[in-house]
């Protein structure tokens, strides 16, 4: 089953996403923390993508799909922003953070974390970045 | 998305966090931890209506993790659901930022700590 969405990129537009995941895996899914990782991982990359590619701008928008299979569901979240190289993305360490007093770079870790795969794939139309929960 | 209220217990000072924290509301928090500790030693953050926190949510609690230390301003959260709870452990967060259940162990552990 694949179900879709799309939002403007406004940071007021991400508890609509995470509602749209929500019900979308609650149809689907028992377990409410596999349902908070996939909802959190989600969130994380829009506002990414809306912070760092669009700079929060609505005339800009990003596309999300649900692909539910039998024993994984495939995210993937579509825009035509700048694109990122995960390549590049060097994870700060706690203490950087502490002590730089840095308010981001926690989001991707998170991600990484919950999510048994994140992709970013860039092609010359559009970036997708596909999350994999297997079961 | 979220309100913050806050009150004022013996010499302790208490922010409710209730609803969402996210890349779209964590300002409001960053912002009201930010004003008070210029004035306030022994503070208290009632999680008990908080639904939901992003990396956002958690980069305003450890950004102030330094100062805090610095300045001897003591910072205790409490009432935590689970999948609150479960953001800041997926980190290890939980190892630096204190979190209790109740009103009443966070009061002991400000005053403890």
């Amino acid at each position: 089953m694949q179900y879709n969405y799309s939002a403007q990129c406004s940071k007021k537009n991400l508890a609509e996403i995470r509602k749209f995941i929500s019900e979308t895996l609650n149809n689907h899914f028992n377990s409410e923390i596999d349902i908070h990782h996939m909802v959190l991982a989600v969130d994380e990359v829009c506002a990414n993508l809306m912070i760092h590619s669009h700079n929060c701008n609505p005339k800009e928008s990003i596309d999300l799909s649900v692909d539910i299979k039998k024993h994984e569901v495939i995210i993937e979240i579509k825009d035509t922003g700048h694109g990122f190289n995960i390549k590049n993305y060097q994870e700060p360490t706690i203490n950087e953070i502490i002590v730089e007093k840095k308010k981001g770079g926690l989001g991707l870790m998170l991600v990484k974390r919950v999510m048994d795969k994140v992709e970013f794939i860039k092609s010359s139309k559009s970036n997708i970045c596909r999350l994999k929960k297997s079961f | 998305m979220i309100t913050i209220e806050t009150n004022t217990e013996e010499d302790f000072y208490i922010i409710k966090v209730s609803g969402e924290i996210d890349a779209s509301s964590s300002i409001y928090l960053d912002n009201k931890i930010g004003e008070i500790i210029k004035s306030e030693k022994k503070i208290l953050v009632d999680c008990n209506d908080l639904q939901y926190i992003s990396s956002a949510g958690l980069g305003v609690f450890m950004s102030y993790i330094h100062e805090m230390e610095e300045e001897d301003i003591k910072m205790v959260l409490f009432g935590l659901g689970n999948n609150v709870k479960n953001v800041f452990h997926i980190l290890g967060l939980d190892q630096l930022i204190n979190m209790v259940e109740t009103k009443e162990d966070a009061k002991s552990l400000v005053d403890a700590i």
